[in-house]
């Protein structure tokens, strides 16, 4: 199988480029991209990439796969190779720092925005908040994120205002501690988002949805917040 | 001063898991001036895969529970080399631990009248008196260890913790008194190397399970903090005591909750007999970790494994229902569909036990304070030097741990240490400043790299590390064998100090943390051989085909490797809780 | 923390802009299909019936909230065209002026033919 890697490394290589390694795959077994890649790494040590859980939880391995953002780990190599050729990229959007690692402090600047805690003005009692499980499934779908960034970077509004459009990723989080039935600053939550950038940018054009490696839909959640968004307003 | 940066803080933290991340909460809140150094971004740490839950005697499920009872349980599964006092800590806390979980948000699973949901988990009763299953383990579904990372990291920002995020720790620095006073560094993205000073060093590294071929554990979980507290000549305590976890997915190794078997699943072999039966009557699937695996291991051996090769044994699940599944382990139905090409609504999920968790680590007491032993045998302060989490060996684990007691040794004892430290630093705690040559000294790993042209790749001499101990060390052990696994060790950490760095870039260079985690592996997959050939007996985690009994006159202690003469010695084990009679040793049935 | 604001956008906030950008939708929906429904009744159509249309007040009404909707809606979107392309200040402040002269010129110029026949 022919491998195409983007590669840079900013001490060594003037311009990024791409480059093309044939690699050895055992039979009888789907490799994840993310075996691929370490199979890789012991021939080449440059190669450079984030990997940790290499389960899909932890959301550190995110990249561009033949042209679709997701995560190498979970991703078999049988799922996305064209033409017996895998092409690996960096997430689109983001500065590159090297190779398949992507900058991705704009990415949590915006997640940071959102307030992503919960805040409840009430003194805590001296067991756990109650919380009816119906209250507590508006929750799911929204908290499972692991913030790998595949959403975001696959998102032109994201790409056009990274530093003023929150991206699905943290609005999706926005909405899930607007949906809380144990947070008591939705006002103040809503008052935030409430500029032509923060949450309106997003067209729901969906490539969040399409890309999202967990199977969560952050423009679903966008159009509660803007339904909120409009009941405070009207 | 060197010429290298100097960054101050009062305390570090080292590691941005649960543990890490809650005792930097702890010191932030107290207006410590505290950092937490993570050489991943903090939600990527290994805490995230962590599924089933975080026990606790919240009486939720029971209004009648006890922790006492959780206590009793954890004692025992521990086969009685759990300090009693920290157990008692560990459950009588936990509570509130939980509670103040819950506060910040963590998203809890509910029951019908709003409560914390709890499932049954291995080693759960009600007491010395009463085996009855109990339900204990606290969860959000399936993914209770993500929810709890994620509901940590988000309290932190909260308070405005400092993070150095993508920072690898290198080594300790000691001064002349032999205190620990902070840490040198390596900020990965830049190359750029620190000193990070500070009164009180944390180490909540977490977890070494990739010293083994097949484990659980994350690519990152490399046992840092055990190798650098070991590179500083200070023991290590029970480190023959791996846990192997029943259900690794069979050829890929990532977990399957014991919540799969909480909730009502089974281990079945290739004759379709569910055989927990013979082994645990009482408690059946849900025995003690430590006698499920074996279990298996034995199956497999008499030749009922599953499969072409007859190696590993089917988890089944599809009893339960679709609905059950999609409702408590939706998580779980993930994974086997991506690792094992397995529906478990429609098929059984093929299983081997895999190497999961470190029961041993750094020594402490119940504030965190790391601990060694003078030459009387009695327990000394290392001054400066804290640990937390799966590092640290309090020990409520001893030989064996139970399910959903790590997540909240965690936030029990992370929350402790911070605690702990912010006191000692009120009471006025100072230590005297390192010269340049101590720093140098912490540095003279990275200086060894820097010229490394010639010598063995980092992954190759990796890979027969891990096959060594996987081969030798696993879940059944023998005295001849494993002395052949020391030797071959021997011969490994030869090649570990000639390794070669190829890449010499400084920019994201992953090739020279690889190359600095492979010393730490080394190191703890050391102390684990040297240990296990020493504990002669069977206990918890540690089987010998050997000495198949537990030996309670000599071994009723906790090893204590000492890493400059390579010696083991003991360590008392605590039986004095401060509330409750103590729980006596007795035989250990499921 | 994290409010975006803005002093070129049309209604100060963001949900008002996206509100006024549907309902100036809605408006000229309804206006296309009026016209086209007068347009079928009416084969064969002279300039007299055309302009007797035009020659009714509540005509000339509807046909100013549409032109008025027209500017409201392309300046919205035109405000949010410019601010994803156009990254440099000074170009896009001067192309959103050119918009907004544009709009104030056809609403203005589209008021004097209602009214001027």
């Amino acid at each position: 199988m022919l491998v195409s890697l983007y590669r840079y490394n900013p001490e060594a290589d003037n311009a990024p480029f791409m480059q093309d390694v044939e690699v050895e795959l055992p039979k009888g077994k789907d490799l994840m991209v993310l075996d691929v890649l370490n199979l890789l790494k012991e021939k080449d040590v440059t190669l450079s990439y984030r990997r940790s859980c290499r389960e899909g939880v932890c959301g550190s391995d995110g990249m561009n796969m033949n042209g679709k953002n997701g995560l190498a780990c979970i991703t078999p190599v049988s799922q996305v190779i064209k033409k017996d050729k895998l092409v690996l990229r960096p997430l689109p959007g983001l500065p590159v720092i090297r190779d398949l690692v992507v900058d991705m402090s704009l990415f949590y600047k915006q997640y940071e925005k959102v307030m992503p805690y919960l805040v409840n003005d009430q003194p805590a009692p001296a067991i756990e908040r109650l919380q009816t499980p119906e209250d507590r499934e508006k929750l799911d779908g929204l908290y499972e994120c692991i913030l790998c960034a595949c959403c975001s970077s696959a998102c032109p509004s994201f790409w056009w205002n990274p530093d003023k459009f929150i991206g699905p990723a943290g609005l999706l989080q926005a909405y899930r501690f607007l949906a809380d039935s144990r947070d008591t600053a939705q006002a103040e939550r809503l008052a935030e988002l409430d500029d032509p950038f923060s949450v309106f940018r997003c067209r729901g054009i969906m490539n969040c949805v399409s890309v999202c490696p967990k199977g969560l839909n952050p423009t679903r959640a966008i159009g509660h917040i803007r339904n909120l968004l409009l009941q405070r307003a009207t | 001063m060197s010429n290298i940066k100097t960054m101050t803080f009062d305390a570090i933290v080292i590691g941005g898991g649960g543990a890490g991340m809650r005792a930097a909460l702890q010191l932030t809140e107290t207006g410590v001036k505290a950092a937490c150094i993570t050489k991943v971004f903090p939600t990527r740490s290994h805490t995230v895969s962590a599924q089933g839950g975080i026990t606790c005697a919240i009486a939720s499920a029971d209004p009648n529970d006890d922790w006492r009872w959780h206590m009793y349980d954890t004692v025992k599964g521990s086969d009685y080399i759990a300090d009693q006092d920290a157990v008692e800590y560990m459950c009588s806390v936990g509570p509130q631990a939980v509670f103040e979980l819950e506060h910040m948000g963590l998203p809890f699973s509910r029951t019908e009248q709003g409560r914390i949901y709890q499932r049954p988990f291995g080693g759960q009763s009600k007491g010395p008196n009463d085996s009855t299953q109990a339900a204990r383990t606290c969860a959000a579904a399936d993914r209770t260890g993500h929810a709890l990372l994620h509901t940590l990291y988000q309290a932190n920002l909260k308070r405005g913790t400092t993070f150095l995020s993508e920072w690898y720790a290198v080594d300790l620095v000691k001064n002349a008194k032999n205190e620990v006073v902070g840490v040198v560094a390596i900020e990965i993205e830049t190359g750029e190397v620190a000193y990070i000073k500070a009164k009180a060093t944390v180490l909540a590294t977490g977890g070494a399970g990739r010293i083994y071929a097949s484990t659980t554990n994350a690519l990152i979980n490399t046992g840092d903090g055990i190798g650098m507290a070991l590179r500083a000549g200070f023991p290590m305590q029970d480190m023959e005591m791996w846990q192997f976890h029943p259900t690794g997915i069979y050829g890929a190794g990532t977990l399957v909750t014991e919540g799969c078997r909480g909730e009502g699943g089974y281990l079945i072999n290739s004759e379709g007999e569910r055989f927990m039966e013979r082994y645990a009557p009482n408690s059946k699937d849900l025995a003690g970790r430590d006698v499920v695996a074996r279990s298996m291991v034995i199956e497999i051996l008499e030749g009922r494994g599953c499969g072409p090769e007859k190696d590993h044994v089917l988890l089944k699940l599809d009893h339960l229902g679709e609905e059950t599944l999609n409702l408590r382990l939706p998580g779980i139905c993930e994974l086997s569909k991506t690792f094992a090409h397995v529906d478990p609504v429609k098929e059984p999920v093929p299983v081997v036990p895999t190497c999961h968790y470190m029961m041993g680590g750094i020594p402490t007491n119940v504030g965190g304070q790391a601990l060694t032993q003078d030459d009387d045998g009695k327990d000394q302060p290392i001054r400066g030097l804290f640990a937390c989490g799966e590092a640290a060996c309090v020990s409520v684990h001893g030989a064996n741990r139970l399910g959903g007691n790590s997540l909240l040794d965690l936030v029990v004892f992370g929350r402790a240490a911070g605690l702990h430290i912010e006191e000692q630093l009120r009471n006025g705690f100072e230590v005297d400043g390192a010269s340049d040559a101590d720093i140098k000294r912490a540095m003279a790993r990275l200086d060894r790299l820097a010229n490394a042209r010639e010598g063995e790749h980092v992954a190759a001499v990796r890979e027969d590390l891990q096959t060594c101990m996987q081969l030798y060390f696993g879940v059944f052990r023998d005295g001849e064998s494993m002395d052949k696994g020391l030797q071959l060790l021997n011969e490994i950490g030869e090649r570990v100090r000639n390794t070669r760095l190829t890449d010499t870039s400084n920019v994201f260079n992953t090739a020279r943390i690889e190359a600095l985690e492979l010393d730490n592996l080394f190191e703890v997959a050391y102390a684990t051989a040297v240990s296990a050939v020493e504990r002669k007996e069977s206990r918890g985690a540690h089987a010998r085909n050997d000495f198949t009994e537990r030996d309670d006159e000599n071994w009723l202690k906790h090893s204590l490797y000492f890493p400059l003469d390579k010696r083991v010695g003991k360590r008392d084990v605590n039986f004095s809780p401060k509330t409750v009679d103590t729980f006596q040793p007795t035989i250990r049935s499921y | 923390m994290g409010n975006v604001s803005s002093v070129t956008n049309l209604g100060r906030s963001g949900v008002a802009d996206w509100l006024m950008q549907r309902v100036s939708a809605y408006v000229l929906a309804l206006y296309t299909v009026v016209l086209f429904v007068f347009i079928i009744a009416n084969p064969g159509m002279s300039y007299d019936t055309w302009a007797g249309l035009f020659g009714q007040t509540w005509m000339r009404i509807v046909t100013l909230m549409a032109l008025l909707s027209i500017g409201a809606h392309a300046w919205v979107g035109l405000w949010t065209v410019t601010t994803d392309y156009m990254k440099s200040a000074l170009p896009r402040f001067l192309v959103q002026a050119a918009c907004g002269l544009t709009m104030f010129v056809y609403v203005v110029w589209g008021i004097q033919i209602l009214w001027g026949f």
